[in-house]
């Protein structure tokens, strides 16, 4: 399985998912923002980080970088495409997927452990995994997912929302919503499931030794169902 | 043309005696550039004229020691092929003017200092102390400087791993704030800051210069007034995005062969490290200031020679490299310009738009710059404190516990480390809130840990125990995580030089510095010192911070100090004398602010240590946490809150009183936690090593309980622990 990893100026988790994407199988190929095509792949991944510092808006330059172009082609096509954290917000300037990351609710800067529920497993992202909730690690300041009644009631019906912030259990209630997401909302896909976007780091949990294992399970099922 | 005389010198912060140094040297009268290079050059913060002559007794030697005190930052081997480049350093003044640009730009000046050398940044950690929690700023700066400090190493992607906050009132009108980095070299490609050869092409490259930040390190070299708002201009403006791409690019052509010598731009920017490559090589070098990129317009030579604008480099390239270096620059969008050659001429010469706008005499500026040999004064040891039985006949240990482990000093920092990104690049092991930060190094078994510490208490009443026991503390932080104590770093932080106390205050916690690390092997190999920490005539408590390293050969190895298992044996490693005086008890609970720092003994601190790697390295061992602060009890309830269990602690044998052995500070202790299947086996070790050890409870239930004496639960003692230091910054 081939993977891709854009690094645009300001990317700061490229070499860490680089790590993760390798441990579990992938033959992953790093991927400058300036180029102008990327090369043949099963996954393509935006990683996290500042990507063009966050000026103006988290992801916006991103989204219009060189290689955006073929990213959105290759998404439209039905590849798999995975942002995470920053990842996340330049597909939703992309227009990839609907819908806006605001600043945490309260205006801090969040790096901790949290819960997540997997609300829909009929995708390639999810399908072989046992657990309904994980535990993974978040690090953003944009995390707070915002988008219209009309947008929230179409992904409500497509079953777009991939994994909502909850506490061990899998309550996601306002208690255990860390930075103000609508529905609690940490990841989503667009409407055929092959794009997903969401906050958490599964790439930092992928050892007994880092804050967890269960980034293990999210890419040890993607490699599976690739 | 500003005609230059005395008292325009004077308003550079130069002494009147100073200035006519400076003209008897030129013989003649500097023109206003080269009295803005002077200055710069000759400030305390860039010339250490008070602290040279004291910090060469600092012991800075040992096998492990690649580079010590003189580069940009230290560098230490770490076995293989690999090394550690690490470094801590202040940016009090411009915190307190401008807290979040303040401390972004600290952190971003001491990671250059660490990536300049050819090494990846691994992981920041910070010291950071405020003024009484009641005064009116130090809410906003808290949260300007912890904004500050994540905004930057957040965005460029380096996890921040430990750290240390303290309030006190004598910070009031200055905070402090020390930033480290560590950075992983190769250590047979490790870049330094000295030139060599002539007629090679001396490059600028990173951010435009502008006019933010010129006289930075002048007003880093003065006392506060009133009128300190004003100065907010001299702070620098940090932009991490540019810094992560300078980061990559200068790695990327550190790669290559092409460079000669690197330095950043940081206090005193191109005039501090043009002259410092030029003087270490013992060579001139000429710059053509025509050909500095700008931002803005019309900027004058004078302002381009000591504005401190943030995320520029200096390099001296190998001939004919200049393009295939372009190139690399160009990718990362960066400036890139040769602006100037070094020169046999061991002067340096200033254009501008093709006239000489200054000359000076390299070692005018780096050598010859003043020393001073300050007048001291020797701190006595102050007279131990007689506790009465009445003094402690109305106290409850479980009121005291309570009161102590929500101190601000004490209480759980977790609002702070939440909002610094400590896990990016993935081999973060030990987070903050532990003994110290661990991070993997990347690839290998190996991991480094780290630490920042000070003792302002123990050092204000007694700098020479002060210096050696904040020493020994970084140094039970490694031992606690299972690392071997390596090499430290060390940010020296003080009152005005010029008045007797304060500096006595210097001279002897560098004594005690050096007292420490010699014995125990745990040399300084880098560090900065912060003078003039002074607002109207009032001075800060001294307060140097250790940043100690350490390394594990297995990470697998590594200590954790939360509890782990019912029915495990605790033991204190050390005596416990039960010395309160300095205590945070004393503080709290008894209302004495007097009497002597607890005692250091080098020797039991040293075989304590050395007996628990030990220990550990025979996998007897499943917890351990060092005391301090606060004694045992704290020590103890950060163990049972960090693993949610309880202790049954078993009765006193001592003839200390339960205040004095609970709350004690006595030094060189640990708390251990060991499998009953290996008790017989650890007390034989440890008796065969002489090392004093008590049987401190078991562990067991949720509560901390010791028989008719003291019965509290942990979710209890946990509430107040983890919620002071939230609730007092949402108020």
């Amino acid at each position: 399985m081939k993977s891709s990893v854009i690094i645009f100026p300001g990317s700061n988790c490229d070499r860490d998912m680089d790590v993760a994407l390798k441990k579990f199988g992938f033959e992953n190929q790093m991927v400058w923002h300036n180029d102008a095509k990327i090369p043949k792949s099963n996954l393509i991944v935006l990683p996290g980080g500042f990507s063009y510092g966050d000026y103006l808006r988290c992801g916006s330059i991103a989204g219009k970088s060189r290689i955006i172009k073929s990213v959105i082609d290759f998404a439209n096509s039905g590849g798999l495409v995975l942002g995470i954290c920053n990842g996340f917000q330049i597909l939703t300037e992309t227009g990839l997927l609907p819908g806006i990351l605001q600043q945490n609710k309260y205006l801090n800067f969040i790096c901790k452990n949290v819960f997540v529920k997997i609300k829909n497993k009929e995708n390639k992202y999810f399908k072989k995994i046992k657990k309904d909730i994980l535990k993974l690690h978040i690090a953003h300041n944009e995390g707070n997912y915002f988008c219209s009644n009309d947008e929230l009631k179409s992904i409500e019906d497509n079953g777009q929302i991939a994994v909502t912030y909850c506490d061990q259990e899998g309550k996601d209630d306002e208690k255990n919503n860390p930075n103000g997401a609508l529905k609690n909302i940490a990841g989503i896909f667009n409407k055929n499931k092959n794009i997903l976007g969401m906050m958490p780091h599964p790439e930092r949990m992928i050892d007994p030794y880092l804050s967890g294992e269960d980034g293990s399970i999210f890419f040890e099922n993607l490699i599976e169902s690739l | 043309m500003v005609e230059v005389n005395e008292k325009i010198a004077i308003e550079h912060g130069l002494k009147s005696d100073e200035y006519k140094k400076i003209c008897e040297l030129l013989k003649r009268t500097p023109n206003i550039t080269e009295l803005g290079v002077f200055s710069a050059m000759w400030n305390e913060h860039c010339s250490y004229k008070s602290s040279r002559r004291h910090l060469k007794k600092l012991h800075t030697k040992g096998d492990q020691v690649i580079q010590g005190p003189g580069e940009n930052a230290g560098v230490v081997d770490i076995e293989d092929d690999d090394a550690i480049v690490f470094k801590i350093e202040s940016h009090n003044h411009p915190s307190f003017i401008e807290p979040y640009q303040g401390a972004a730009t600290g952190v971003g000046g001491i990671m250059r200092d660490v990536f300049t050398m050819g090494a990846r940044p691994i992981a920041n950690l910070n010291s950071i102390h405020f003024g009484s929690p009641d005064h009116e700023k130090t809410r906003n700066l808290l949260r300007g400087v912890v904004k500050g400090i994540g905004g930057y190493g957040n965005c460029i992607g380096v996890p921040t791993i430990a750290g240390q906050t303290c309030f006190d009132e004598s910070y009031n009108g200055n905070i402090l704030v020390n930033a480290m980095t560590l950075g992983l070299v190769n250590k047979n490609k490790i870049f330094y800051s000295k030139a060599a050869g002539i007629n090679k092409p001396v490059i600028y490259v990173g951010s435009k210069t502008g006019r933010d930040g010129i006289h930075g390190a002048s007003m880093a070299s003065a006392i506060f007034d009133d009128k300190i708002e004003e100065k907010k201009p001299t702070v620098q403006v940090g932009d991490p995005f540019t810094e992560k791409l300078l980061l990559e690019a200068c790695l990327e052509l550190m790669a290559g062969k092409s460079i000669i010598s690197i330095q950043d731009m940081g206090a005193a920017g191109l005039t501090s490290s043009s002259i410092e490559m030029a003087s270490k090589g013992d060579l001139g070098i000429e710059i053509d200031l025509t050909k500095v990129p700008c931002r803005e317009e019309n900027m004058t030579p004078y302002e381009i020679m000591l504005s401190e604008s943030q995320e520029r480099m200096l390099i001296v390239l190998e001939e004919g490299k200049e393009n295939e270096a372009k190139k690399i620059f160009d990718k990362w969008n960066l400036d890139f310009a040769v602006i100037g050659k070094t020169t046999n001429s061991k002067n340096i010469e200033l254009f501008f738009k093709n006239e000489k706008v200054a000359e000076i005499p390299i070692d005018f500026l780096a050598e010859n710059a003043p020393m001073y040999d300050r007048k001291w004064a020797k701190a006595k040891l102050p007279k131990e404190n007689k506790f009465s039985k009445d003094q402690f006949k109305s106290l409850k240990l479980s009121d005291c516990l309570k009161r102590i482990l929500i101190d601000p000093n004490i209480a759980d920092k977790e609002w702070i480390w939440d909002q610094y990104d400590h896990t990016v690049m993935g081999d973060t092991i030990q987070k903050p809130g532990g003994n110290a930060g661990v991070v993997r190094v990347h690839g290998t078994n190996k991991a480094v840990a780290a630490s920042v510490d000070s003792s302002a208490n123990y050092c204000h009443a007694h700098p020479l125990t002060g210096g050696k026991q904040v020493v020994c503390e970084s140094w039970r932080n490694m031992i606690s995580v299972g690392a071997k104590p390596i090499a430290i770093t060390n940010c020296l932080n003080f009152g005005n030089p010029e008045k007797e106390k304060n500096m006595g205050e210097f001279v002897e916690c560098v004594e005690g510095i050096t007292e420490a690390s010699k014995f125990l092997n745990y040399p300084v190999v880098s560090g900065n010192v912060s003078f003039y920490n002074e607002t109207k005539d009032k001075g800060i408590k001294p307060t140097p911070s250790i940043g100690g390293i350490g390394l594990l050969s297995d990470y697998k190895k590594m200590m954790t100090m939360e509890l782990k298992n019912e029915g495990n044996y605790l033991f204190v490693i050390g005596k416990t004398e039960g010395h309160l005086d300095q205590s945070i008890f004393a503080r709290n609970i008894l209302s004495e602010f007097n009497g002597p720092p607890p005692e250091v003994n080098l020797f039991n601190e040293k075989q304590n240590g050395n007996s628990i790697l030990n220990l550990k390295n025979k996998n007897l061992i499943e917890t351990c946490h060092d005391v301090s602060l606060g004694g045992i009890l704290t020590a103890l309830s950060k163990m049972c809150i960090k693993g949610s269990k309880g202790v049954k602690l078993f009765s006193l044998k001592g003839l200390v009183n339960k205040f004095e052995y609970f709350f004690g500070e006595d030094q060189g202790r640990y708390i251990i936690e060991i499998k009953p299947e290996n008790l017989e086996n650890v007390e034989n070790m440890l008796k065969k090593d002489s090392i004093h050890f008590d049987k401190l409870g078991l562990v067991e239930g949720d509560k901390i309980i010791l028989e008719n004496d003291l019965k509290i639960s942990i979710d209890h003692i946990k509430e107040g622990y983890k919620k002071w230091l939230k609730e007092y910054m949402v108020n």
